[in-house]
């Protein structure tokens, strides 16, 4: 166990799974030089028939990453900015989550997708989306978002050996967190949620990067005698619905936190879930806290005030706590 | 003499036995469709026959290919099972992807076959990476890209030619031009040479007539030839003529509007790949009426077999979808 930062447990994880198995291959534009740290060092390891920059063909790249699975290989196809997901959305969408049905179960697609998203950094709109939420909706596809360097690592080890094509959305801006990650074999299983604050009061289910404002407002709510439990589901594809649902059992309300747009989000998926199945147990409306349907703005005051923020989330839930029906 | 680029009587009978399995294939669901007894649209392969025929005739079972919505005739020209097409075009169980596909995802892993593809260029890159995978196995095996002239006009073709010219993959396109693009004359959206494109890379290339068996089979050769030596990418334009409709029943829609002349469909039919093939066997005294007549008689029962066999069997299980969506876990 060491304090390492997230992009160091990518890092970590990508050696790791390069050196146990030599089918996975790591392609993608600028994975040698590592312009974001989480491919550093692999070239020097591996070589250029493990990894490898490609052109700018994002389209043609998810396309490979097809033909190279069903050729034999474990592929990592790094895609850098979550944005440029849209890009290659033909062999994603049309080739890669339907394969395996159309083919009657014959191919299987073992391919990790990694892309770092989300907005906070002023990258503007064309560079921090969070494409998540239609991610989940394509159906063949893993949508994993681990907020945390443990869960980065032990995600990324499974998703690598996995099945079926699987998205590694990076909580990564300027390398991200720092936190304590297991050394050496370390796997996290797709679809457990985790427990990362217990409370009894209200839960806050948090999506990737907003497991850290959650858990800011639930010091917040602490100290004014509120006791959150914050849910962090890890996996959106699949979905720990138990862990949500046994916690909304106990606290009776519920507020999801997701740094998508509000419409058809993970958030609204969650909430939908929470109502039909925990309906009996609700003691206040479902909310939820999103950004509004627009782009990201560039300027860091303007992104602020679109983005969930820890204050927020603690003022949702004090209303909630003190909801009262009629 | 049967060299490289002139095949043998022998290979010319068996290019012929294919093409014609081929051709009575389509024309038995151009029937069945006809009467309404398709669940799904069909795009026919007739009078392209030749291409798929002479491409697949130099590949290995271990060879990989991707094919397009007009996939049958790649299909059965890797080796794949006519009767488990045809149950997969009627929806059936016994189909080759269990009813999950249809007639636009024909595939059979197990020969090679990535599939046949409902997006017009989605094959490209699939092969592609199948081409790149071969090269970092050093497995000496080879993919092809078959696709057609609307398909050179995605981005994605240029994209896929930088690539496999830039890595040297082991990997051959092949055009089939067969002049439309869905319900548009190619020329009228296309600009240029297609083939024009690929030279832009210095990949070599061999634009040949697509009606011409002995002609696509020799391209074929020598560039199959090349990719396994480690040559890289190649080329191939067929010429060639969409004798259907874009897909058949198009007539409903089309709703008496027009995008080609009668006149111009029949004379392409005067240079029909099978009847060129028949008369060449024929003229040479390579093969007599008798054999050919022969060869008739073998591929009749398969085809009359695989429509029995695909009527008859099973429809496909509905519960299905929910357990192949994954590898392993449910949707």
């Amino acid at each position: 166990m060491a304090r390492k930062r997230y992009i160091q447990a990518v890092n970590e994880a990508l050696f790791e799974e390069m050196e146990r198995d030599p089918k996975v291959i790591v392609f993608g534009e600028d994975v040698e030089l590592a312009i974001f740290g989480d491919t550093r060092g692999l070239l020097e390891r591996f070589g250029r028939n493990r990894i490898r920059n490609t052109p700018i063909c994002e389209a043609t790249l998810a396309g490979m990453a097809v033909g190279a699975a069903a050729a034999g290989f474990r592929v990592v196809l790094h895609m850098m900015f979550s944005n440029f997901i849209y890009t290659g959305f033909d062999a994603i969408a049309n080739q890669m989550a339907k394969l395996r049905l159309m083919t009657g179960g014959q191919i299987e697609l073992p391919i990790t997708i990694l892309a770092g998203y989300g907005g906070g950094r002023a990258n503007a709109a064309q560079h921090s989306d969070t494409p998540h939420p239609l991610l989940m909706n394509l159906g063949g596809v893993n949508v994993l978002v681990p907020a945390t360097p443990a869960d980065a690592k032990g995600l990324l080890k499974e998703a690598i050996r996995g099945h079926n094509p699987t998205f590694f959305l990076e909580a990564s801006g300027r390398g991200g967190d720092s936190g304590e990650v297991p050394d050496g074999e370390y796997t996290v299983p797709f679809g457990k949620a985790a427990v990362a604050r217990a409370g009894r009061d209200v839960t806050i289910v948090a999506i990737g990067s907003m497991l850290k404002p959650a858990l800011a407002a639930a010091e917040k709510l602490h100290a004014a005698g509120i006791q959150a439990e914050v849910i962090d589901p890890r996996t959106l594809v699949p979905l720990d619905e138990q862990a949500i649902l046994a916690s909304v059992g106990k606290t009776g309300r519920a507020i999801i936190v997701d740094e998508a747009r509000d419409r058809c989000s993970a958030a609204s998926h969650i909430a939908a879930v929470v109502a039909d199945k925990a309906f009996a147990a609700l003691r206040a409306p479902v909310k939820r806290i999103t950004v509004p349907n627009v782009a990201m703005p560039y300027a860091p005051n303007a992104e602020m005030h679109v983005f969930p923020s820890d204050d927020q989330i603690a003022r949702v839930a004090t209303e909630l706590v003190r909801f009262r029906t009629q | 003499m049967a060299n490289q680029h002139n095949p043998s009587n022998e290979q010319l009978l068996a290019l012929y036995e294919r093409m014609l399995l081929i051709r009575r294939m389509e024309e038995r669901l151009r029937a069945d469709a006809a009467a309404g007894k398709l669940p799904g649209a069909v795009h026919l392969y007739i009078g392209q026959e030749a291409i798929a025929a002479g491409v697949c005739a130099q590949l290995r079972g271990s060879d990989w290919i991707t094919s397009t919505h007009r996939g049958h005739g790649h299909f059965l020209g890797k080796g794949g099972d006519p009767k488990a097409m045809m149950a997969e075009i009627w929806g059936k169980r016994t189909g080759i992807c269990k009813g999950m596909g249809g007639s636009m995802h024909v595939a059979d892993l197990s020969k090679g076959i990535l599939g046949a593809n409902g997006i017009v260029g989605g094959g490209l890159a699939i092969a592609v990476g199948a081409a790149f995978g071969a090269m970092l196995a050093g497995d000496g095996k080879v993919a092809v890209a078959f696709f057609g002239d609307g398909a050179a006009n995605q981005g994605v073709f240029m994209e896929c030619l930088n690539v496999s010219t830039l890595w040297k993959l082991p990997i051959i396109f092949v055009c089939e031009h067969n002049q439309f693009c869905e319900f548009t004359p190619s020329a009228t959206v296309t600009a240029g040479q297609i083939a024009d494109r690929a030279r832009a890379f210095k990949i070599p290339c061999a634009v040949v007539d697509g009606n011409d068996v002995a002609e696509v089979w020799a391209a074929a050769g020598d560039a199959v030839e090349r990719a396994r030596a480690g040559g890289g990418a190649s080329y191939i334009e067929a010429q060639t003529y969409r004798i259907q409709g874009h897909l058949e029943a198009e007539a409903l829609f089309l709703a008496g509007g027009k995008y080609r002349e009668e006149r111009e469909i029949d004379e392409w039919r005067k240079r029909d790949p099978l009847e060129r093939l028949r008369e060449r066997l024929l003229s040479s005294g390579a093969a007599s009426e008798e054999a050919l007549n022969a060869v008739d008689l073998r591929v009749a029962p398969i085809v009359e077999g695989s429509a029995r066999f695909a009527e008859e069997s099973e429809p496909a299980d509905p519960e299905l979808a929910l357990q192949v969506m994954f590898s392993g876990q449910r949707p």
